[in-house]
This record gives structure tokens, sequence and C-alpha cells, in this order.
């Protein structure tokens, strides 16, 4: 029982830390919150199917697939939905927005890909039971993304940049910092993140159209907890809800588990609106 | 009233829909009366609050479930249809609050997060719960008694409880509430200044939206017979939520026509039916980039007339005194060692000020001394790390910006905080907002004392209007106006409150010449008639002209405190500010 709670816990959790930096990829750089986040999961598993099962592709040129549609859909969300409205950011536009592009790509799939819930391909063929790939492929993807944005962030010269937009954007714009184009990157980026989120855990969620909200609001959940644009708080606060959500769902079944994390987000939010490993809040006068 | 017209005619071709004898539009003018109902208070969330609700479906389906569960007796003894609508109201005001909860302190990302993630886990729950829900296989609906029983008569129902909620939501939208809920959204610390409550103001109109959704979803079960857990999908959510967006924010007509379109629209052009969340969400998209005014903006023609050029302020400072006239004696504010810390820097270090009532009293320095800081520590956007604020013999509580009005103070701010949308006229009235005496419920039902509050606060705006030279543009939407006539727009809004402290932040910024003389005597006659007033500016020559006493602030600490002549001719300050 514990040790079944802590797979699939631990696999959800990767999957909803995973959506949670995707969130945070693109606010750093725009200040926006977009609900594309949860969409790009949704791809993830509807793409890697489609190119895997249905088409019959490698698993290597299915995925490579998957995470450049991912990246243009990011990069798309970006140029149609993110830069029109970044003037008049306080105007909060940008949920309406993303909104109607997270729509317009959950319409689309569910015209062209269909309702149902469809099968994911087994990737690896690697383990049984509690150890199968499907429990701990989220993890490992979890655990590589975080290395390699850490090393991103640290050591490279476009990971400083990143950081530079992130803290001031004016200032990082007054130094000469190719702002847009960084900005289109850490979209792409978002896409991928977001790809992955969905294609390591295709397995667990299916290829289903209507993913979407589902992990935008579950993806959310750790970036409140961890406080916006916190990527270590994002993985401490998905790792978390998986855990939660999972125990939940096997001592009290699936409605109070809905209704204990619901609630456990409006408490959070109320108690610590700032994220429990929180940043400061803004000067508004 | 001319403005009640449109609605009239909507209802009334609701109300001629039996003349077609077709059943098929008795259906669908019902489904338009029920999502009307709900739309109609999801309106002040969205169009005048600006809190962006996206997943109000689940309150819908709240009180579908709770209706029809109550009256098909799954979980209790039967209960009436109509009671358990009511009982449906109940449960979707409670639920309409705790969803709403994240929007009365964070960004209104969270707000919608919420709601959607409310309506993730409703559908989730009638799905699993079985016995009471009917999980997939779902329950019938509340059978109304007759004469609502058949088609028609269901018809007359729900357009009469439309035409209903289309009266009291109208009524708030036009009281100080909705006043209100427009400021909070357009111009939130202007809002606290003049004393409104955001949070207090939001769980009102989220108890109101969250009953009337609750009772949509409860009449919809009743219109559908049957209901399963597939009726509540995140498409309809959607459709509510863009009516309101394509009806234009801050409108009522608005949102009423973009709901009779989205819902007739996949019944007229049925092959794009499978399309039509896809095309709201396209509509969402061209409208928010393209057409941010909505269908409101288009059929707003008032504000289509150009202005005429070359409007002059003719400020009259001889009707203040009729406007201040002070009931009672207003008393002297002191600060004593205030000290706020912006991180290392110290931007007020030990700070003690003395405004007496009648006096003018100016703060000058270079940029950043902390005469603006001073003001916002005043009132109460800060709170200072150290130090006191008496008035009179009261302590004010630092940090508590809502509280100031009701001590009598109002300010205007350095970049002036209007509400764009809203007519000068109800951008003045707000400045009274503390004063109304009519309950959210007396507003909502026109009864007598929110009449007479109404009349009292526009009376009262006029007046101050004529009194800063603005009575011309009365009814102009305030984004239209000059930034000169913005400035005096502030003090009319301030002067709403009769306060017994005026704090004015910069007031001659970006004035002309002779605007400056106007506001000159407008603020001498502010003094005259018993309010203290702050006066930070940085034109010396103003400043010279009508302080009683000025202090020279520098590095947060005061430089030099005194009559204008000792200012002047102060070594120090002529060489660190004034400049030889």
């Amino acid at each position: 029982m514990i040790a079944s709670i802590l797979a699939s816990g631990l696999a959800v959790g990767a999957v909803y830390a995973l959506i949670g930096i995707t969130y945070n990829t693109m606010f750093a750089t725009s200040r926006v919150m977009s609900f594309t986040a949860g969409q790009l999961g949704m791809l993830g598993g509807v793409l890697g199917s489609m190119f895997i099962l249905k088409l019959g592709l490698p698993l290597v040129v299915g995925l490579v697939l998957t995470l450049v549609v991912c990246a243009l859909i990011g990069v798309l969300t970006e140029i149609v939905a993110v830069r029109p409205v970044l003037k008049s950011l306080d105007q909060h536009l940008y949920v309406l927005t993303t909104l109607a592009v997270a729509l317009l790509i959950q319409q689309f799939t569910a015209i062209q890909w269909g309702t149902e819930p469809q099968p994911f391909p087994r990737l690896l063929e690697a383990g049984s039971g509690l150890l199968d790939e499907k429990y701990w492929l989220p993890v490992v993807t979890c655990a590589v993304t975080i290395i390699g944005l850490e090393y991103l962030y640290r050591r490279t010269l476009v990971g400083h940049a990143f950081i530079a937009i992130a803290e001031d954007n004016f200032a990082a714009r007054a130094l000469g910092l190719p702002e847009r184009n960084l900005r289109i990157a850490s979209y792409a980026l978002a896409g991928v993140i977001g790809g992955l989120a969905g294609f390591s855990g295709g397995q667990l969620l299916l290829a289903f159209f209507a993913n979407g909200p589902l992990l935008n609001f579950y993806g959310f959940i750790p970036v409140a907890l961890g406080g916006l644009g916190n990527n270590r708080g994002a993985v401490i606060g998905g790792v978390a809800l998986g855990l939660f959500q999972q125990a939940a769902n096997f001592y009290a079944g699936g409605i109070f588990a809905s209704v204990a994390v619901f609630s456990l987000f409006i408490i959070v939010l109320l108690a610590a609106p700032q994220g429990l490993f929180g940043a400061t809040a803004s000067r508004r006068v | 009233m001319l403005r009640a017209l449109p609605f009239l005619a909507i209802l009334g071709v609701g109300l001629a829909t039996p003349l077609s004898d077709n059943e098929y539009w008795a259906l669908i003018v019902t489904r338009i009366a029920i999502y009307w109902v709900l739309i109609s208070g999801l309106n002040l969330i969205v169009g005048y609050a600006g809190q962006l609700a996206i997943g109000y479906v689940a309150l819908f389906a709240l009180g579908a479930y709770t209706a029809s569960v109550l009256a098909a007796g799954n979980a209790t003894p039967e209960v009436p249809a109509f009671a358990a609508l009511g009982i449906a109201g109940l449960a979707g005001a409670v639920f309409g609050v705790v969803v709403g909860l994240p929007a009365l302190r964070l960004r209104t990302f969270y707000f919608a997060i919420s709601t959607l993630g409310f309506a993730t886990i409703v559908t989730q729950i009638a799905l699993a719960w079985q016995p009471v829900t009917g999980g997939g296989i779902g329950v019938p609906g509340p059978a109304l008694p007759a004469p609502f029983d058949t088609p028609w008569g269901l018809l007359y129902f729900c357009l009469g409880f439309a035409a209903l909620c289309t009266w009291i939501t109208a009524n708030i939208a036009n009281s100080r509430f909705g006043r209100a809920l427009v400021a909070v959204r357009d111009a939130d610390v202007a809002a606290e200044a003049t004393g409104i409550d955001k949070a207090r103001l939001l769980i009102l109109v989220f108890i109101l939206a969250g009953a009337l959704a609750a009772i949509a979803g409860g009449l919809f079960a009743s219109l559908q017979t049957y209901i399963t857990p597939d009726a509540f999908t995140f498409e309809l959510s959607l459709l509510f939520f863009i009516s309101v967006l394509i009806g234009g924010r801050g409108s009522i007509l608005g949102p009423l026509l973009g709901t009779i379109v989205l819902t007739l629209l996949p019944e007229v052009a049925a092959p794009l039916a499978a399309w039509s969340t896809f095309l709201y969400a396209a509509l969402l998209l061209v409208i928010v980039l393209a057409v941010p005014g909505g269908i409101a903006a288009l059929i707003d023609f008032r504000n289509r007339k150009p202005l005429p050029a070359g409007r002059v302020i003719a400020s009259r400072p001889e009707a203040i005194q009729q406007l201040i006239a002070h009931t009672a004696t207003p008393d002297t504010l002191s600060l004593r060692g205030i000290t706020l810390a912006f991180g290392g820097v110290k931007a007020i270090d030990g700070l003690d000020l003395d405004v007496k009532p009648g006096q003018i009293h100016g703060l000058i320095g270079p940029n950043g001394s902390g005469k603006t800081t001073t003001l916002n520590v005043i009132s109460g956007y800060y709170r200072a790390g150290a130090g006191t604020m008496t008035l009179g013999g009261r302590t004010l509580a630092p940090g508590r910006s809502t509280d100031r009005a009701s001590h009598g103070i109002a300010r205007t701010f350095q970049t002036p905080r209007l509400i764009g949308e809203a007519s000068v006229l109800e951008n003045v009235m707000i400045g009274a907002t503390i004063e109304g005496r009519a309950s959210f419920l007396e507003a909502m039902l026109r009864l007598p004392r929110h009449r007479r509050d109404e009349a009292v606060f526009r009376e009262r705006a006029l007046l101050a209007l004529h009194a800063v030279g603005l009575d011309g543009v009365a009814e102009v939407r305030a984004d239209r106006l000059q930034h000169s006539e913005l400035r005096f727009m502030e003090i009319a809004r301030a002067l709403m409150l009769r306060p017994a402290f005026l704090l004015l932040d910069e007031p001659a910024a970006g004035l002309s010449h002779d605007e400056i003389d106007r506001l000159a005597s407008l603020i001498r006659a502010v003094s005259d008639a018993g309010t203290a007033v702050l006066l930070v500016e940085h034109h010396a020559d103003l400043i010279f002209a009508i302080c009683d006493h000025v202090t020279v602030l520098n590095l947060g600490r005061i430089l030099a405190a005194g009559s204008p002549a000792e200012i002047r001719s102060h070594k120090e300050v002529v060489s660190a500010y004034l400049g030889a």
C-alpha cells in the first residue's frame, strides 16, 4: 500500500512539478502566468501517442518531433498571446489571451484527435509492478530537467541573461540584452519542458485532449506552494501534492481526494499568499 | 426611462415566443433566460469587478445537482421543487464565497485558477458520488408545479426570473457598490483611499452571483428534465465567461446581447456546432486584442462625439465653503518619530510633523527626499517601522489604508488614479462611498434609503465639479479628459468626503500657468473652509504663495521648517534645493 502510494504519488507529483516549472519558465522572462502550460503537457501525451503509436515512428524520432512541435507552440503563444499584452500587464489581459490560445489548442486537438482517451506507447519496455517505467520515467525526467535548468542558469551565458531578465527587465534591456529573443527562447524552452511532462507521464495520463485544464490546475498548485518563479519550490510542492493526492485517494477515495486537494489549495493561498518559499511583494503606490 | 427600452424590447420578443407555436423555440428561449440568470450575476464579477471567474459552470452544476438531488429525495426526504431551488441558491452563495476567497487578496490569475479547479472537482464528485448523484447515469431534474410544468409555463417563469435578475444586478451596478467594484478594478489604490473595503465588497458580490448561478443550475435541471455530469462541460463555462467579455465590461445590455448571440449561434449555424468552442476561443482572442470594449463600446454613441477643443477649467473657489461646510471641528494631525526603510535605504528617518486645521502645510525637498513616502505612510499604504501618528487624541493605525476616509483624510495622487471607463461624475461620486447608509440589499431593491443616498451623492458631486470647474464634462468618460482636467477631477473626488485633512501629491505637475493660479485659489478656499492641507509640490512659487508653513525634507529628515519667508532665506535650503 505505502509502496504503491509512493510510486504513483512520486510519478504524478513529478508531472505536476514539471508543469509548474513550465509556468515558471514563461513567468521568468515575461511576468505572465500562461494557461498554455497545461495544454503543453496534454500535447506531450497526444503527440507522443500520435507519432509513435499511430505513425509508427521510432521512439527517439517521436520524442524529438513532439518536443519540436511543443516548442513551436510555445513560440506561437509568445507571439499571439503574450507580446501584444505585455504593455498593459497590470490589466491582466494575459489571463484572457493565454486562455484563448489554450482553448484553441484543446479544441483543435479534440476535433482532430478525438475526445476519447487513447493509449500511450510503452517507451522502454522496462520494469514491472511498482518499478514499471510509467512510475519512474516522470521522476527521472523531472530530475534531469531540474539539473539541466540549474546548469543552464548557473553555468551558461544564456542562462545568466535569463536570470538578468527575470530579476530586472529594465536594467537588463539597458545593458543591451536582446530581451525579446530571450523571451521567445524561454517560451520555446517552456514548450519543451511541458512537452516532456506530458510525454514522460503519458502512460499514466494517456493521450487525452481534456488533460489540459487538469494539468493547469494541479500544475499551478506547486507554483502557488513554492512561490512564483521558484523552481525548487515547484519540485518540492509538486512531489508533496502528488503524494498527498495519492494517499488521500488510497485511504479515503476519489471524492475526498479532490476535495482535500482543492481545500489545501485555498488554505495555502490564504495562509501564505507568497507561497511557502515565497518572494516579496512589490510596491504599488 | 429610455435606458430600459432595449431590455423591455428583448423581454417582449421573449414573451412573444409562444406565437411561433414551436416548442423548440420555447426550449431555446428558456435556455437563454436561464443562462442570463447566471451571467447577470457573473457580469458583476467579471464585467464590473474585473475578476476573471472562468469556471462558473461549477456553481451552475452545484445548483443543478443540489436542486435535483433534494427534489428526488436521494439523500433526504423529498423537498418541494421551489424549496429545492432556494436551498440550491444558498449552497451557491456559500460556495461562491469559498471559490472567491483567493480573489480577496491575490492577483487575478489565482482566482481564475481556483474557479477552474473548482470546476474540475465538481464534475469529478458528480461522477464519483454515485448513491447521491447517480454517477454517470444521472438524476432527474426538479419538476416545477403547475402552471410551470409545461414548456410555455417554464418559459414564462424563467423569463420573469431573468427580468428580475436584470433589474437587481442593474440596481447594484448603478449603486455605490457597482461604482466601488469598478473602482477596485481600475484604480484599487484610489479605492482604498476612499475607504472601499475590497474584500467585503467582493464577498457580497460573490454571494449574489453564486446564488444566481446555482438557481440557474436548478432551473436548467428542470428544463433538461434529466442531468448527467456530461451536461456541465468547460465549454459551457466558456460561453458564460465570453458572453460577458463580448458584451463589454461595465455594461448590462452588452453581456445580455452577448448571451443571446452566443446561445443562438450554434442553433442557427448547425454545421458549426462541433467547432463552436473553437470559435468562442478565437472570438475571445480577437476581442481582447482588437475590440477590448466589446459590444457595449460599439453601442456607446454618446462617447463617440468629439469633446469641444480648447476647454477651460473655470474653477469657482467660492463654492468650496458650501461644499465642505464642516460639522465637526478638525483636529491636528501629528507624526512623531516616523521611520521607514526599504531594504537598507532609509526613506524616512525620524520625522516629526504637525498639520494644523485651516493651515496649508507645504512639504518640499529634492527627489527621493521622502515627501510622497510620507503621504503614503499617512495614507496607510506603507507601515512605518517606528513612530506614531495621531489625529487629535486618536491614533491612526499604521498600514490601514481603508480606514483613513473614515478619519476624514482624503488625498490625490502623483499620477491621477482615474476610473477610465466610468463617467467623470461617477469618478467623483466614488469619493463619498463611505457615507452611504443603504445596505447591499437595499441598493439591490432600490429601497428609499438607497435612493436618498444616490440623490445626496449626485448633488454633492455636481457641486464639487462645479467648484473645481469641470461641470461641462460631468457625463464624459473619464479617460477622454486631458491630464490637467484629471488633476482637478481628483481634487473634486477628494472634496466629496468633505475632508478634515487633504493630502495633495504634486497637484500642479503638468498644469499650465493659469491652471496653477486657479489651483492655488482652490486650495486656499479649501483651507479657509477649515480643512488642513498637506501639499507636496515642486513648484516653489506655488508653495511660497499659498503655504502657511513649509517643511523641507532631505534624505528622509527635516532640513528646515518654518514660514515661507524663513525658508526662502534659509541658507542650506537655498543651496541644496532652491538654488541661488
